[in-house]
């Protein structure tokens, strides 16, 4: 399992985990669940394009993330959010669906686009993904403040100056740079699974921020790693162990918080039942 | 004026089998499609029909590998899929679409578990991005009669529908099963979604749904000729691509492009331009009433 030719998975599924952790944290606070899902699409229509084209996949993956970003934003403002997001997804698709189909090698590019490939990944793109990883993190580093204040007390964001249409703007451009820099292992449908998966697990343990974005990294990697090793064990996709894992940490999660729902709410009784003995 | 003709209907288009089936399927899928997703963009629940679509895919590719017909994991999985997603759908849109998201992140999953184990060629292909020319007369039937059920129930629930997605408070106080209708709208909509997946395949079952209601809805107000303007976009981007897509195999290469594209794509281009009449439609209002109101003034002044 860690064989050399092993070792670039291992280590690009470590840089990817932790960038969809924190990402995914703000996604999951703003609710963004739908355009973290249509933006990985856009960028597999960039990666059909790039391999038409002949230029680094990687390319095709940004460029496409970041125009798919900024034209759900752009017809965000005059559109519904939702309409507008499911509208960009299929056209991005449909984008792909057609460079692909000029492609030879249809049906093979299809799958390990949308379902990651855990082969797929080559030294030369290590640095790149590294890069793109590190941009990310300061990006949310640098938007911290006003991205937790427009996402929680939007009109107090507002009242202080930080304009919520262009923090959306910036922070589906963080997501597309995430998207760009995992789907080449997870593929283009589940990096949005690691991106909403092992932070809302985390939320659902914590209500702490810094708290909660520590344990969706810890959870994101757990997530990735287990997948990887049950990828190479078992010979199946590694997206299907990713989309099944997080579906199991959210589940946890959200079982954990109901149970504590619950033991919290018998605290009361007793005052309760010592008010109504009262009456 | 012939030539004209000749080079938008290309040879043979009237004539083909394969067409014919197509422009039959696809106008039925997208006279459902519209319908179901004029109540969809009125829910919000995009995200949602888009979820139920990656959920067909893992039926239909599920249904492919034990050797069923897609049609029945298409249209099986996705009624399964819209029950959990009811069951673990919470009121708060953001919890809903969450729990929405990693219904469909498992869902995905589960179809590249599916479409890995299956050796045949052209699965992946198929599931996704739809085989409308290659659907046997035989899927006609099934599309129609199972069309024919998802638009019944929804005339059926339609006006507790509305007021429930008005109002679920005021339509709860007046008595109407809330929840039970909810479900009875997922039901339609997992029908519909796994039909227009045999048309675009599943990922792309979306456009249809979403686009021509969308579209609709940004030209008029009422519900009822948002319901007609919708089926006539849907069938017109659904026939448009048809045609589009047979002709493209005159154009310089030999490669089609895929159906799927030429309709999302006649889709999308519906929905911005409907986008730019209601601009033009609203400023043209807005010049009206400022000449009137100016004129008026006019009047009072004088």
């Amino acid at each position: 399992m860690f064989a050399s030719f092993m070792i670039n998975t291992w280590l690009v599924a470590t840089i990817v985990a932790p960038v969809a952790g924190v990402v995914g944290f703000f996604v999951v606070l703003r609710g963004s669940a739908f355009p973290a899902h249509a933006i990985p699409k856009g960028a597999f229509a960039g990666a059909a394009g790039a391999a038409l084209l002949g230029v680094s996949t990687l390319l095709g993956l940004a460029v496409f993330s970041l125009l798919g970003a900024l034209g759900i934003g752009a017809l965000g403002r005059k559109g519904r959010h939702d309409v507008v997001t499911a509208l960009a997804l299929v056209m991005m698709l449909a984008l792909g669906a057609a460079f692909l189909s000029r492609t030879t090698e249809y049906e093979p590019e299809i799958y390990s686009l949308l379902f990651g490939e855990v082969l797929g990944v080559s030294t030369t793109e290590l640095l790149p993904v590294l890069g793109l990883g590190i941009a990310c993190i300061a990006g949310i580093i640098v938007l911290y403040r006003p991205l937790m204040l427009s996402s929680v007390v939007p009109e107090v964001a507002e009242a202080k100056g930080v304009r919520g249409h262009r923090i959306e703007i910036c922070f589906l451009i963080v997501v597309a740079l995430t998207t760009a820099m995992t789907v080449p292992v997870v593929g283009a449908l589940l990096i949005f699974s690691l991106m909403i998966g092992p932070p809302a697990a985390a939320r659902s343990l914590t209500s702490r921020p810094g708290l909660a974005i520590v344990l969706s990294i810890v959870i994101a990697l757990a997530t990735v790693w287990v997948a990887i090793a049950a990828s190479y064990l078992y010979n199946w996709p590694i997206g299907f162990f990713v989309g099944a894992l997080s579906a199991v940490a959210y589940g946890a999660g959200r079982v954990w918080a109901a149970w504590r729902r619950t033991r919290t709410a018998r605290i009361p009784a007793p005052a309760v039942a010592s008010v109504t003995a009262r009456a | 004026m012939h030539r004209i003709y000749g080079w938008v209907f290309e040879p043979g288009f009237f004539a083909s089998q394969p067409v014919h089936v197509a422009l039959v399927i696809g106008g039925v899928v997208a006279v459902v499609s519209a319908v179901t997703g004029v109540f969809t963009v009125m829910r919000g629940q995009s995200f949602g029909g888009h979820a139920l679509g990656d959920v067909s895919a893992a039926g239909g590719s599920g249904a492919l590998l034990i050797g069923f017909s897609p049609i029945a994991g298409f249209v099986g999985l996705g009624i399964v899929g819209a029950g959990v997603m009811d069951l673990i759908g919470v009121q708060r849109l953001r919890s809903r679409d969450l729990a929405t998201g990693i219904v469909l992140g498992a869902a995905i999953g589960m179809s590249a578990l599916f479409l890995y184990v299956n050796t045949s060629s052209g699965a992946t292909q198929q599931i996704l991005f739809g085989s409308i020319f290659t659907a046997s007369s035989a899927t006609i039937g099934v599309v129609v009669i199972l069309g024919a059920l998802a638009l019944a129930t929804l005339a059926a629930i339609c006006r507790p529908l509305l007021l429930a997605t008005v109002s679920p408070d005021i339509a709860a106080a007046r008595g109407i099963p809330v929840r039970l209708i909810g479900i009875a709208y997922m039901l339609a909509l997992a029908v519909s979604v796994g039909l227009s997946s045999v048309a675009t395949g599943a990922i792309l079952s979306t456009a249809l749904l979403i686009g021509p209601a969308a579209a609709a809805l940004r030209l008029t107000r009422r519900v009822s000729t948002a319901v007609v303007a919708a089926c006539l976009i849907g069938v017109a981007a659904a026939w448009v691509g048809i045609l589009l897509t047979y002709d493209s195999y005159y154009w310089g290469s030999a490669r089609r492009l895929p159906v799927s594209f030429f309709i999302v794509a006649v889709v999308f281009a519906a929905y911005l331009l409907a986008g730019l009449c209601s601009r033009w439609a609203v400023s043209r209002a807005a010049t009206a009433a400022v000449t009137q109101a100016v004129a008026s003034a006019d009047q009072i002044a004088a």
